[in-house]
């Protein structure tokens, strides 16, 4: 599905979109689509799926553990890749695989690509891929349709977000402060005028994520961007309080 | 714009959106540093008042009679203050936190050399420090983290991932996403994104370009082959960078653990475990499975007990510039003893795959050939891994004493 009109539809039933995130074979895959099954029947608007890497340098230490878990416990790119295109034929929702350069490298940057296409994946968000390093990737994500996600963050200029721009589809991913993910984020003025920040540097959707964990959060987001997105807060409730509880905490925040 | 640099297809600079400003800059200031020739005068005057620079290259006369056949130098870098040439590295490093005016820094370390120096560094200039460590790490190199403790520095041991060196990277680099403000990441080899194999290269060059200087004083001539270990890389890129233009053939030693037929070793370019992959920010050959996920490694000496290796090394290799041959734990602890006993130098275990290999070599060259090893680091003051590494029998009655007096 063609991710940024998916969106715009989306946005005119609703102020704004949830995003959420689950590391693929953690805790098992078993588990894994048992969540997603959950997480859509919440309502949930789209999915990043995290293919398990050894060194996860971008996140904080609850995402960095279902990595290593996820790995510890044999996951494979191949049982991976499989969940990801069972869960996208299921569920009339966008799904995108989140994962690092250098699964993509080893696997064959356009075989991947391609992968992701015939498996009815909607894009992809490589945080250790700069386009600058990425023409590779971006080119084969061009002749495969499918959206690679920018980031922007706090410390990018107002010309660089110009610049990432133009490699842009579907929606920017806004990282709303420094650091790794699942960490405490204020969310003040100095947010709200980042964010505005971001939307002059396009016309695309935006996405706000790192450390939102609550409805109010999403409440201070409505109107400043139209995704936002979960990650480490779901993970730490499904370790709590099993998988149940995930569905419970989605529909908290709507 | 994201400044890169490839070494052949090697290097890169995969950074996440959060570092490209942070990056810019260290790009920017270490490329004025460099194009400052006073910048250069400074680093070596602290060098030399604060370290031991020019270290000396020394005659090991017999060993070239045990061997009888190249004459075999030695480059003393481990007569560096903090005992290794990862003092090098930091200082200048240290120079270059100044000119950004920046406050604090932080380091990786895996046996602790690292960690040490940098502390040592930060206390000098009087920055905030903080010093990641596997926590498998931190178990086995007390004294190294009791030292930088003392000298100021907090040393975090690092839970997650397989517990060692590459983790420690990983968790300061996550630091570093959170304070770039006011901090600096000192990493502490010639890996990671642009600029730091350049950087890290540059600083180390010192070794070889003395080493150069010091033989043409001694021998008149150039040596035919020079010996450095591989962990990293950055000792073999500071002496190897001396010769890069002249007819001298470079080996670099990588950690053949218990044989490289056994997968437990650190080998990524001597033999065909290791392959080209991107993480830690650079591309390079790693010790990685066919998913891409980094393997666990082994040495018996933990500085060269890391999955990649230098992209300015990856590039020699394939070039052909540079040959690349593994030493095994066994070998390289008879090339210890043999150089204590003969010599009275007590290389760290790392440099003693560099001799490993030379020894290997030495016998079949003519008398008058002669031959460079880098000493990159001294063991003694790591005697806990050493005497480990030996089983020595009176060391551990020693310990088992030493623990009743504290009641264990």
């Amino acid at each position: 599905m063609e991710l940024e009109s998916y969106l715009q539809r989306k946005l005119k039933e609703k102020d704004i979109l949830l995003m959420t995130h689950i590391v693929l074979g953690y805790p098992s895959f078993k588990e894994s689509f048992q969540i997603i099954e959950k997480m859509v029947a919440a309502g949930v608007d789209i999915m990043e799926l995290q293919i398990p890497f050894s060194e996860p340098i971008a996140d904080g230490p609850v995402i960095l553990r279902a990595n290593q878990k996820a790995l510890e416990s044999g996951a494979t790119i191949q049982d991976c890749l499989s969940l990801a295109q069972k869960a996208a034929e299921t569920f009339d929702i966008p799904f995108l695989i989140m994962t690092y350069y250098n699964i993509l490298y080893k696997y064959g940057v356009s075989e991947f690509t391609a992968k992701m296409a015939s498996s009815s994946i909607t894009g992809a968000i490589i945080p250790d891929l700069p386009p600058e390093e990425g023409s590779t990737y971006l080119t084969c994500m061009e002749k495969s349709n499918l959206a690679p996600i920018m980031i922007f963050s706090p410390t990018t200029t107002s010309d660089r977000m110009q610049y990432l721009a133009d490699f842009a589809k579907g929606f920017i991913y806004c990282i709303a402060r420094k650091g790794v993910t699942g960490e405490k984020t204020t969310f003040s003025n100095k947010l709200s005028d980042y964010l505005s920040g971001c939307h002059n540097a396009t016309s695309l959707p935006i996405a706000v994520g790192f450390g939102i964990k609550d409805r109010q959060d999403i409440q201070f987001l409505k109107g400043k961007a139209e995704i936002a997105v979960i990650g480490s807060q779901t993970i730490r409730i499904m370790e709590q309080d099993g998988i149940k509880a995930v569905e419970d905490f989605i529909l908290s925040l709507q | 714009m994201i400044t890169s640099r490839y070494y052949g297809q090697f290097g890169g600079a995969f950074l996440p959106e959060i570092l490209v400003a942070t990056f810019n800059e260290l790009v920017t200031a270490f490329n004025e540093a460099k194009n400052d020739p006073t910048f250069w005068q400074e680093y070596e005057n602290i060098m030399s008042s604060y370290s031991c620079r020019p270290t000396p290259l020394t005659f090991a006369q017999n060993l070239t009679s045990h061997f009888g056949g190249a004459r075999i130098y030695i480059k003393r870098e481990d007569l560096n203050h903090t005992g290794a040439h990862k003092a090098n590295n930091v200082m200048g490093q240290g120079l270059l936190v100044k000119r950004m005016g920046k406050t604090r820094v932080i380091a990786e370390t895996g046996a602790g050399q690292h960690g040490v120096a940098t502390a040592t560094m930060a206390a000098k200039f009087g920055f905030k420090c903080t010093v990641y460590m596997g926590e498998v790490d931190v178990k086995r190199q007390r004294p190294n983290v009791f030292w930088m403790e003392r000298l100021g520095a907090e040393v975090i041991p690092v839970k997650d991932g397989t517990r060692i060196l590459k983790d420690a990277i990983n968790e300061a680099f996550r630091d570093w996403v959170t304070n770039m403000d006011d901090t600096h990441y000192v990493l502490g080899t010639a890996c990671g994104p642009h600029p730091f194999p350049e950087m890290v290269s540059y600083f180390q060059s010192i070794i070889g370009k003395e080493a150069r200087k010091q033989i043409m004083e001694i021998e008149g001539r150039l040596p035919q082959r020079i010996y450095a270990c591989v962990g990293g890389g950055s000792n073999a890129l500071g002496i190897f960078s001396g010769f890069f233009d002249d007819p001298v053939e470079l080996i670099g030693a990588e950690a053949g653990g218990k044989g490289l037929d056994t997968g437990r070793h650190a080998s990524r370019l001597a033999c065909k475990d290791g392959s080209p992959g991107v993480a830690q920010g650079y591309k390079t050959y790693f010790l990685q499975n066919s998913d891409g996920q980094m393997k666990e490694t082994h040495s018996v000496a933990a500085g060269l007990d890391y999955v990649g290796v230098s992209p300015i090394l990856a590039h020699l290799r394939d070039k052909g510039r540079v040959r690349f041959t593994a030493a095994t734990d066994k070998e390289v602890l008879d090339a210890l003893t043999l150089t204590i006993k003969k010599e009275g130098l007590i290389p760290a275990l790392e440099s003693a795959h560099a001799f490993a290999q030379a020894f290997k070599e030495a016998s079949k060259m003519s008398k008058d050939d002669i031959i460079l090893i880098n000493q990159s680091g001294r063991g003694d003051k790591d005697i806990f891994t050493i005497a480990d590494a030996f089983a020595d029998p009176q060391w551990q009655a020693f310990i088992k004493n030493k623990a009743k007096e504290y009641g264990a």
